[in-house]
Order: structure tokens, then C-alpha cells, then sequence
């Protein structure tokens, strides 16, 4: 079959236009419309991970007063919040949500290459947020082995949840990983093969940057859990031992000999350690568009941050075993595995500098989500630092089962990647709803997070130096743990609480803006990139009206010389800019970067 | 344009419309193609991790090897006829031809389920000697590893069947053309799995 370039064939005819309400809203085919869904179910899920954070916390904080919370249920509640926000909230919101919304409009295509197999990926999405949902109703609950789900322990009877509750959650992580594979292959070959005129690799936004090599991270590590779960699976179920070994339950001794448990954490950080990059690389690339924008500059050593995504990518593969060396794996194992671990902080040491030389004599428009991005390289540079430490074999075994170990992910994954959420949610609200959020709750909503989450973070850094272990129930009477500390504990479960509590501001601010804020400038933060350049705001279905538009520059051309605006979209050409600066010429001698 | 000379453009420098009509940086080929590719990749990421499990598994002390029957090598003389006619078709849809064109298109899906349910039926031939799933790893991996490669070829036969159908409704050879190069490359990546699994298995 001859093959006709994209930018040449009449897609108009190949588009699936929804006739019905139903087409339109439910079993859409539209990415915008199925990235909000997947972006409202990940929401959704992330809501009940944060009220099973708040369940645990209050157990905590006040282990004596709490009488609803047994360690049966703790654990549960730990484990589902852990594998709720990794993998059903975060990865879902970024690739899903984001990355269908932004994919084709930052590309200049009409849609995803293959819109019904993305409508099928949010519906199977769905169907694993079920599945996940329905372990909470089955007798058992829920599993509670931790959100790693280690064998022996998982399947073992004193494990909550070692039943119906664990098989549930294998089902639906395979299924979740089928709907991101259906997802994941949209994403690589749209941007592959569906960018518009004169849009090359060098001059698409690191927003599509960031969800390409994530999703390439995705395809190729998420494999690496499926294989585990049907392994894991057939154990549970089948009575085979890949992972179980000779064990003694109660006094009597299973059916299993010879399985190999450290094959089992071989395999889940194979896939989990690419997964925390899944999440930071789009969160890197949102905000560096984000930072970009607000500081009316170019992005610092755009080159440099693409090639420092592509290289964490690959770095990423190599180094799953810095979180196993409590795991009794041979030393050496962890001697490498510490080396590609310091060498990985190199590239995104690199893009950290990048951003602040970005906002370095920038004109730096405060706007809300700018707060959001700034905010963000604080909290990531915090992580990331600790992350170092940990990284060290040598600091990593005293440290690795306490709360230091719980402050270092938060903040590096939980906490930075959030905030970019945020950032990008408020920066591009304007243009997916069509109307502003209110700029003063958005602000207000920025403070009390950011201050919360640090007073959530920050005392677990000084419990961890203390020794207090993670994962326990309660602590008892130990020695070594000073009375205070359960006073930093109790501090901590109030500062999350009202963390949580004030993103009731983040959810009234954006659904009564839906309603009553004011109309929307189809480009109010002045932006160059592709998205901001639709002629209907919000987008309508195929995006570009009758024709695609054609690129002419990078999506960065902030504050040029000479230039008459202090932004060029990337679809005006360049005799357009000349003749727009002559004009200029003539009547300002000295272009005001306000003059917007 | 070679990648590395992409990856290393300046875009702050150079402006106006690059690569004409597909930009720099596009396959010059369907986006259904490049799609199989990355999904072959994908498959093969399983099939790897699989076997990595699979040789650290063996060296623990409690491995029984299992001697695969012999009527693997049967077997995998009805897969290398289904991925031959599938050859056979391609060339036909290419060439515009149609003669033959059932035969081989047909055959190779007819030969595809045979060796499934050829499979299946060594599956029970192990069972009756006693090698269940759970008496031992080796047996376990060997039902895995088959069950996973014909559940490949299910998938397969779906697109198989969806071309078929449009093929006997009187569908137009040209229609049905992607379709049938696309899964010719699947049967032949199909035939290398099994050649490796088969391999492995009977190595071990």
C-alpha cells in the first residue's frame, strides 16, 4: 500500500463524529474527552487513597484514641493507599489524562491514530478501578501485604486480605496494564507518525517529551509486573512455587518448596523503578512548559532537557535493585546498583539547574501556576537530595525500614509530581473548560499545600534518624524511640489533615469555575506551543477546524528581540514576525514585554 | 535526516517549514505497522522476562527437568506450514492477485488452530503421565510458557478471523491487504517465540 503522508490525506473522512449524547460524552472516541475521563477516574481513585492516608494517620498520630482502625485494617489501608496513588491515580492522571488531552494538541493532529482502541484503554482502565474497588466488599478485605505485595507473606494466612483480597488486586493490576498498553501504543505511534507540517522532534514541547519516553519506560517495564502477577497468580491459585518457598504456616507446612521470593523483587522493581520515572517524566515535562511560559522565557538548554529525559529513561532500567538492599541479594549487586543510582541523578540534577536558569532574569509572571512549578523544584530537590543518601548501601540499611525512607519518596513522588499536577491543572484549565479559575483561591489553595505537605514531610525525616521503623501499627513502649516522638507524630496526622481538607478549595474553585468563572482568552498566559493556538476555546472535535496548522518555530520563542508580542506562536511564519516588528519599530522603540 | 542529527538540531535556530508535508522524524510507513512493531517489542519484553525467571528459577535445588514429548516437533511443523501459507498470501495480496488467495489465507488459520489444539492435546498427554502444573517448576513453566504463546496466537486468529469474514462477505482482496502483511509479520514473530521457547524447553 502506497504510503501517503498524514499531513496529505483527508482526515476528515476518516474521523468518527459523535451523532448522539452518549458517542459524545460516554463511549467517546474523542482524546480530549477521554483524557478527562481517565483524568476524573484517576482523581476519583486518588480521592479514596488520600482518605485511607488519613485512616492510617489518625491511627499514628493517636494510637489510643482511634478505636475503627485494627492492624488489619491499617494494613490494608496502607497497601491500597500505596498502589492507589502509584499506579491508579498518578500514572493514570499523567499518561491518561494529560497525555491524551495534550498529545494531539500540542502535535497539531485531529486525534489519537487509533481513537477507538484509546476509547477501549479508558474503559478497561475502568474496568481495573473496579476490580480494585470490589476487594474492599469481598470477605478477607482488601490485601494488606504492602503496596509491593512481597511473597511468602502475601498469600500467608496472617496476612489480611491473603485471599480473595490479593487475587483481586493481581486481576486488576493485569488489567490495568492490558488498558495501558492499549493507551501507551496511542500515545508512541501518534507521536511518532501524527504530527503536523514542519512539527520535527526538536521542536514538539518537553510536555510531549516527557509522555513519550514515560510511556516507552511504561510499555517496556510494565511487562515486568504482568509477568509477576501471573506468576504470582498461578501460585496463589494453581499451587505452583515460583515465588513461594518451603514455608510453615500455623505449625503445619504448606504445599510449596523451592520458590524464589527475591525473584519475585527482582521482577516488581524491574517494573517499579521505571514506574517512579512513568510519573516524573511528564510531571518534568509539564513543568518545564509550565516554568517556561510564566517566566516568559525560553526553556533553559531545551536540547539538554530532552536528552536528560531520554537518559533517565534508559538509566532507569538499570538501577532497580537499589530497592532491594535489605533483600539479601549478593553485596556486589548493590555496589552496582548504587554506582547506576549516583550516575542517574546526574541528568536530573541537569534538569533541575535547567529550570532555575530558566526563571534566572526572567520576567517571571507570578500567576497561580507558577506558584504550583516553583513550589515543585523546591519539594523535588528535597527529595531528590535524600535520594542520594539512600541511594548509598552503606546509609541505605540503617535507614531502609524507617520513616526517613517514607519522607524521601513522598516528597521525590508523591508531594513534587502532585504539585505539578496542580500547576498544569490550573495552567491549562483555561483551555480545556473554556473559562478562569479564581486566581486568590488558587493562591490560598498553593499555601496550604505546599507549607502542609512540608509539615507533613519534613518531621518524618528527623522520625526516620531516630530509628522509628515504618509500617508498624503502633510503636508501643520501644527504648529507643523518646516519648516526643510520638508528639512529631501526632503534629504530623494534624498537618495532613489539613492538607487534605484544603483541596476542598482545588475542587470548589474548579467546579464552581466550571459554572461561574469568567470567559476564558483562548491564550491568557500569552503561549507559544500549538495547544494554546486551537480556534475554538475550548477545543471542539478535530481540533484544528478546516485545516491543520503548519509549524514554523519551536514552541519556545519567548521574549525574542525585536519580536512585536513577547511570545511568537509556533504557526506564524517568519516574514509574519518581521513584518509585526517593522510595525513595531515604527511606533515603540522599546517593545514592553506587558504589551500583551 | 539520521536520528542522532535530529535529536542534535537546534530548533531555536532554524525556522520555516522543515520536511515538507510528513515532518523529519515520521516512518514513512502506516501508523497500523509501526504499532505491530512496538508491539512485537512488547511481547518479546514478556517472553524475556519469562525466561529470565525461568533459568534463575532452575538453578534452585528442588528443579525435576521435565522431557517434553516428542510431538513438539509435529507441532511445530503445523505452525511453520500456517506461517508458510500466510507468506504465501501476502505475496498474493501484494502482487494484486487473487487465485489461491482462500487456500493459503484459510490455510494458514486452519493450520494456526490445529497446532493449538495440538498443543492442548500435549498438554494432556503430560497430565496422564503424571507431570501436573504444581508437582514441579519446570513442569509449571512449561505449561505457562505454551499456554502464553497460544493465547498469542488467539489473538492473532481475532484479527484473522475479522479479515476472513470480510474476505468471504466479498470483501476485495486490496481491502483486506494491511491486514494480512500486518499478521504475516505476527505469525513469523509467533514461529521465532516457539522456536526459542521450544528450545529452551528442550535444552533444559
Amino acid at each position: 500500500m502506497a504510503y501517503v503522508p498524514l499531513a496529505d490525506q483527508d482526515q476528515e473522512m476518516e474521523m468518527h463524529h459523535p451523532h448522539t449524547w452518549v458517542e459524545k460524552y460516554v463511549f467517546s472516541q474523542d482524546h480530549k474527552v477521554i483524557g478527562v475521563q481517565y483524568g476524573g477516574l484517576a482523581v476519583f481513585t486518588g480521592i479514596i487513597g488520600l482518605a485511607l492516608s488519613l485512616l492510617f494517620r489518625l491511627q499514628l498520630g493517636f494510637p489510643e484514641s482511634v478505636d475503627f482502625v485494627d492492624p488489619n485494617f491499617y494494613y490494608q489501608a496502607v497497601t491500597m493507599h500505596g498502589m492507589i496513588m502509584v499506579v491508579y491515580f498518578l500514572t493514570a492522571l499523567f499518561l491518561g489524562g494529560f497525555g491524551n488531552y495534550m498529545i494531539p494538541l500540542m502535535l497539531g493532529a485531529r486525534d489519537m491514530v487509533f481513537p477507538f482502541l484509546n476509547m477501549m484503554s479508558v474503559w478497561t482502565f475502568l474496568i481495573s478501578v473496579v476490580i480494585l474497588m470490589a476487594s474492599f466488599f469481598v470477605s478477607g478485605g482488601p490485601t494488606g501485604a504492602g503496596w509491593t505485595l512481597y511473597p511468602p507473606q502475601t498469600t500467608m494466612a496472617g496476612t489480611p486480605g491473603h485471599d480473595a483480597g490479593i487475587i483481586l488486586m493481581l486481576v486488576s493490576l493485569a488489567v490495568f496494564v492490558v488498558a495501558f498498553t492499549m493507551g501507551g501504543l496511542n500515545y508512541v505511534v501518534t507521536i511518532l507518525q501524527y504530527r503536523c507540517r514542519g512539527m520535527t522532534l526538536m521542536r514538539m514541547p518537553l510536555t510531549v517529551w516527557g509522555v513519550f519516553v514515560a510511556t516507552v519506560l511504561g510499555l517496556f517495564a510494565f511487562p515486568a509486573l504482568l509477568v509477576a502477577c501471573i506468576m504470582m497468580m498461578f501460585d496463589t491459585l494453581l499451587g505452583t512455587s515460583f515465588f513461594m518457598p518451603a514455608v510453615i504456616e500455623a505449625g503445619s507446612p504448606l504445599d510449596y518448596e523451592g520458590g524464589s521470593p527475591i525473584l519475585f523483587q527482582h521482577l516488581f522493581w524491574f517494573f517499579g523503578h521505571p514506574e517512579v520515572y512513568i510519573v516524573a517524566l511528564p510531571a518534568f515535562g509539564l513543568v518545564s512548559d509550565v516554568l517556561s511560559v510564566h517566566a516568559r522565557k525560553n526553556i533553559f538548554g531545551y536540547r539538554m532537557m530532552v536528552w536528560a529525559i531520554i537518559a533517565i529513561g534508559g538509566l532507569s532500567f538499570i538501577v532497580w535493585a537499589h530497592h532491594m538492599y535489605v533483600s539479601g541479594m549478593n553485596p556486589y549487586f548493590g555496589f552496582f546498583f548504587a554506582t547506576t543510582t549516583l550516575i542517574i541523578a546526574v541528568p536530573t540534577a541537569l534538569k533541575v539547574y535547567n529550570w532555575i536558569f530558566t526563571l534566572w532574569e526572567g520576567d517571571i509572571r507570578l500567576n497561580s501556576p507558577m506558584y504550583f512549578a516553583i513550589g515543585f523544584i523546591f519539594t523535588f530537590i528535597h527529595g531528590g537530595l535524600t535520594g542520594l543518601f539512600l541511594g548509598n548501601v552503606v546509609i541505605d540499611l540503617p535507614l531502609s525500614d524507617t520513616y526517613f525512607v517514607v519522607a524521601h519518596f513522598h516528597l521525590v513522588m508523591g508531594v513534587s509530581p502532585i504539585l505539578v499536577l496542580f500547576a498544569a491543572i490550573y495552567h491549562w484549565f483555561p483551555k480545556i473548560s473554556g473559562r478562569m479559575f479564581n486566581e486568590k483561591l488558587a493562591k490560598v489553595h498553593f499555601w496550604l499545600t505546599f507549607l502542609g505537605a512540608y509539615s507533613v514531610f519534613l518531621p518524618l525525616h528527623y522520625l526516620g534518624f531516630l530509628g522509628v521503623p515504618r509500617r508498624y501499627y503502633a510503636l508501643g513502649n520501644t527504648d529507643f524511640i523518646p516519648l516526643s516522638a510520638q508528639d512529631l507524630n501526632s503534629t504530623v496526622t494534624v498537618a495532613a489533615l489539613i492538607v487534605a481538607a484544603s483541596q476542598i478549595l482545588f475542587f470548589v474553585n474548579i467546579i464552581g469555575s466550571l459554572k461561574w468563572g469568567k470567559k476564558a482568552d483562548p491564550n491568557p498566559w500569552g503561549a507559544a506551543s500549538l495547544e494554546w493556538q486551537t480556534p475554538d476555546t475550548p477545543p471542539v472535535h478535530g481540533n484544528w477546524g478546516d485545516r491543520l496548522p503548519t509549524v514554523y518555530r519551536w514552541a519556545y520563542d519567548y521574549s525574542v528581540p525585536g519580536a512585536a508580542e513577547d511570545y511568537i506562536p509556533q504557526t506564524v511564519p517568519e516574514n509574519e514576525v518581521l513584518a509585526a516588528s517593522n510595525d513595531n519599530f515604527e511606533t515603540n522603540k522599546n517593545p514592553s514585554p506587558a504589551a500583551i | 535526516m539520521s536520528l542522532i542529527e535530529q535529536v542534535t538540531d537546534k530548533p531555536w535556530e532554524r525556522k520555516g517549514v522543515i520536511g515538507g508535508l510528513s515532518p523529519e522524524g515520521t516512518f514513512k510507513t502506516q501508523a497500523e505497522r509501526v504499532a505491530l512493531i512496538f508491539f512485537l517489542i512488547i511481547a518479546s519484553v514478556v517472553f524475556s522476562l519469562f525466561m529470565v525467571s525461568y533459568y534463575i528459577r532452575m538453578e534452585l535445588p528442588d528443579w525435576e527437568p521435565l522431557s517434553e514429548p516428542a510431538q513438539l516437533w509435529f507441532n511445530t511443523g503445523l505452525l511453520v506450514t500456517s506461517s508458510i501459507l500466510f507468506q504465501w498470501a501476502r505475496n498474493i495480496v501484494v502482487r494484486n492477485g487473487k487465485s489461491n488467495l482462500y487456500t493459503s489465507f484459510f490455510g494458514a488459520g486452519i493450520f494456526a488452530i490445529l497446532f493449538i489444539a495440538a498443543q492442548l492435546v500435549s498438554w494432556s498427554y503430560l497430565q496422564a503421565g503424571g507431570f501436573y502444573l504444581s508437582s514441579n517448576p519446570a513442569n509449571a513453566f512449561y505449561y505457562l510458557l505454551t499456554g502464553l504463546h497460544a493465547l498469542h496466537l488467539v489473538g492473532g486468529l481475532w484479527f484473522w478471523s475479522k479479515s476472513a469474514i470480510r474476505l468471504v462477505s466479498g470483501g476485495e482482496p486490496k481491502d483486506i491487504r494491511l491486514s494480512i502483511e500486518l499478521c504475516t509479520i505476527y505469525w513469523h514473530f509467533l514461529l521465532l517465540v516457539w522456536i526459542v521457547v521450544f528450545a529452551v524447553l528442550s535444552n533444559t
